[in-house]
């Protein structure tokens, strides 16, 4: 291996790949079988980059030509910027000797569209054949299936990759037109219908027979890009709905837009990334995953727009006084899941300590509960609670305040999931 | 107030409590040490580790707790974080003088304790899982020196074992002085000898003719997939506290 040559290709295909969000190597359960290399199990960040994402896969491109001209790309034809493509053997080697080193958990590739879709896509079935057949490879692979390749393809990549992911890009159809004039909505949509079906009709025969192979155990993800296009928090979270439900997603992965290129449909280039709004959107993606909580009541025709001040289930919370105070010693898991501050493990273990003893402040506190937060709507075991009658807004305000003193402190916001 | 001298050893943990309930005790403390008959205090007892009495208390705890409750208690134990015996210990006389099983009572703060310390090593335990790096050594032997805060090597072997069943491996507790060495067949606890020159760190002289080339297409990946615009300091540190960094290829 030319370490120079190897190291200049990498630097370039991985730099191309990384902006993709999606990094997530869980959900499937693949075996280490016959004493070979790796598994696939929960799910491991091995680093996390300056700008805190996790890094769990050797993400990179096969190759950053690309006969498309996406606006929003940094791959697109147009662009002009250093190409390289590996071969599909340096693609193995470099991902079975992180592996050995424990740097990763497996590969994520992703490809520029070279020649035609189905070119492209059978090299990254050849990758990941080779990997599974040739080296025993157990660890995690995440294909991207390149919009347009024939069912075929598919099949055979699903037979050797965990997950599979077709990104929508645009939240919608028409801000895909704008950015995207070579892609259609429909190529995309295509091998999703396929892959959903294929994916369900496997699990079946799974069951009937231990030994059918598995097909894409960890499913499918896609990716929006956020404000790139003028697309609203109503619009981009209900066409995350629609997906989740149509399409049996496993994920949604929304991508604040980094603004690199120059190009009047595109903000300018000293544009932020929206990176609170990318948060509040995975918070509220959250709610409707783990929360039980329905898209509208997260964003509706009267609030179109999630509040980047608080996080969504504050917001819900203060439009929906008339339920609150709840009894943390009285009400249902999934009532108490919908209070503020109190996350799934605290909320179960409430409900685990509640069957021995009334539950008080001094508990939840240790349990885990944000009490500055929760206090507003809970009672517990104890004479003290809210007696003002306060409206959701002064609630708002008093959160905020308080916690004014610690955001000046730490500007860069602390991006985290509730 | 009772100062119970014992070995460290759970076992020794266990025949404490017996010692609680034999003699009647009330207000007790724990301590992890050696016996001095000079000991300043009156009431010091020495714990003699008996694996009778040990027995006797487990076989109880059986009774009274779930396996998997059990089994967290020991790890708990096996931890070694400081002074935290006597959370256990608080856990286990409030399993047996409760009527009930108690292990979901997290309202009551040796439940919620141990609730916590599990968390913390489990939290460990992941950590290293996540931040081994293996270097591979001229003998084909992948070695990784690791500095835990809590005693979690034992914890990790099943993990280690079922993901590199195919390549020999080897990780090392600097703090603790010992580590687990897997040679394609099994796993055993293994103590080094390094000589006043040699640190367990020092291994540039023995790793593999292509060793030094990956760690450096690592660490060139690792800033490649950075997004410079997206810099957020505060988050990495809580993710890779900086005590990690020494022993993580893309730090170093
Ligand atoms: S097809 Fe993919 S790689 Fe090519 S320009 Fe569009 S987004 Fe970029």
């Amino acid at each position: 291996m030319n370490v120079e040559r190897i190291t200049e290709k990498l630097n370039i295909l991985a730099d191309a790949a990384k902006y993709d969000v999606s990094c997530a190597s869980s959900g499937s359960k693949r075996k280490n079988e016959n004493k070979g290399l790796g598994n696939a199990s929960n799910g491991i960040c091995h680093s996390y980059t300056e700008d805190g994402r996790c890094v769990s896969l050797l993400k990179i491109l096969l190759t950053n030509h690309c006969i498309f001209d996406c606006a929003y790309c940094v791959s697109r034809k147009n662009n002009d910027v250093k190409r390289a493509a590996f071969t599909v053997q340096e693609v193995v080697d470099l991902t079975i000797n992180f592996y050995r080193r424990n740097y990763i958990e497996g590969l994520f590739l992703s490809s520029g569209i070279f020649k035609d879709a189905d070119y492209t896509m059978e090299r990254l079935v050849r990758v990941a054949k080779k990997l599974r057949t040739e080296h025993n490879f157990n660890g995690y692979i995440h294909l991207k299936s390149i919009p347009g390749a024939s069912d075929e393809l598919m099949r055979e990549a699903g037979l050797y990759a965990d997950r599979l992911s077709v990104n929508l890009e645009m939240p919608t159809e028409s801000g895909l037109k704008l950015l995207a004039p070579d892609k259609n909505r429909q190529d995309m949509i295509n091998p999703m219908n396929f892959l959903k079906k294929e994916i369900i009709q496997r699990a079946e025969e799974k069951k009937l027979f231990k030994n059918a192979p598995a097909f894409a155990p960890a499913g499918q993800s896609t990716q929006v890009i956020i404000g790139a296009t003028p697309e609203n928090d109503q619009q981009i979270l209900q066409s995350a709905d629609y997906f989740y439900q149509n399409f049996n997603l496993k994920r949604v992965y929304y991508s604040g837009y980094v603004p690199v290129l120059t190009d009047k449909r595109l903000p300018a280039l000293n544009t932020a990334v929206p990176m609170v709004r990318e948060n509040r959107l995975y918070q509220a993606d959250w709610l409707m995953r783990f929360y039980g909580f329905h898209v509208n009541e997260i964003v509706n025709k009267d609030q179109p727009l999630l509040d980047l001040d608080i996080d969504p289930k504050l917001g819900w919370a203060i439009r929906n006084m008339q339920i609150f105070p709840v009894d943390i010693n009285k009400a249902d898991l999934q009532l108490i899941l919908r209070v503020p501050g109190i996350g799934i493990q605290s909320a179960q273990k409430i409900v685990s300590a509640r069957k021995f003893a009334r539950v008080s402040w001094e508990q939840l506190k240790k349990i885990g509960v944000a009490i500055n937060r929760a206090r507003y709507f809970i009672i517990c075991k104890s004479n003290e609670f809210e007696r003002r009658d306060l409206t959701g807004n002064n609630i708002k305000q008093f959160i905020l305040a308080e916690s004014k003193s610690k955001y000046i402190k730490n500007t860069q916001t602390q991006l985290n999931l509730f | 107030m009772y100062t119970l001298v014992y070995d460290g050893t759970f076992e020794g943990l266990l025949t404490a409590v017996f010692e609680i309930y034999e003699r009647k005790l009330f207000h007790v403390k724990l301590i992890k040490g050696e016996w001095r008959a000079s000991a300043l205090f009156e009431e010091v007892l020495e714990i003699i580790t008996d694996e009778n009495r040990a027995n006797r208390v487990l076989r109880g705890l059986r009774k009274r707790l779930s396996v998997a409750c059990v089994q967290r208690l020991y790890i708990a134990h096996m931890a070694e974080m400081e002074n935290e015996e006597n959370a256990i210990v608080g856990f286990i006389r409030y399993a047996f003088d409760a009527d009930r099983n108690i292990e979901e009572d997290y309202g009551n703060k040796y439940v919620m304790r141990i609730s916590e310390i599990i968390k913390m090593v489990r939290r460990e335990k992941h950590r290293m899982e996540a931040f081994v790096r293996f270097q591979k050594l001229k003998d084909e032997t992948f070695y990784s020196a690791v500095e835990p805060d809590f005693n979690v090597l034992p914890l990790l072997i099943r993990h280690f074992k079922d993901r590199y069943a195919d390549q020999k491996w080897m990780i090392y507790d600097i703090k603790r002085r010992y580590g687990i060495y897997y040679d394609l067949h099994d796993t055993q606890y293994i103590s080094l000898d390094f000589s006043e020159t040699s640190k367990p760190t020092d291994t540039i002289t023995i790793v593999s003719h292509d060793e030094l080339m990956y760690q450096s297409l690592w660490k060139n990946y690792f800033s490649s997939t950075n997004i410079v615009s997206r810099k957020n300091t505060k988050l990495h540190l809580r993710h890779i506290p900086k005590r990690y960094w020494r022993h993580l290829t893309e730090k170093f």
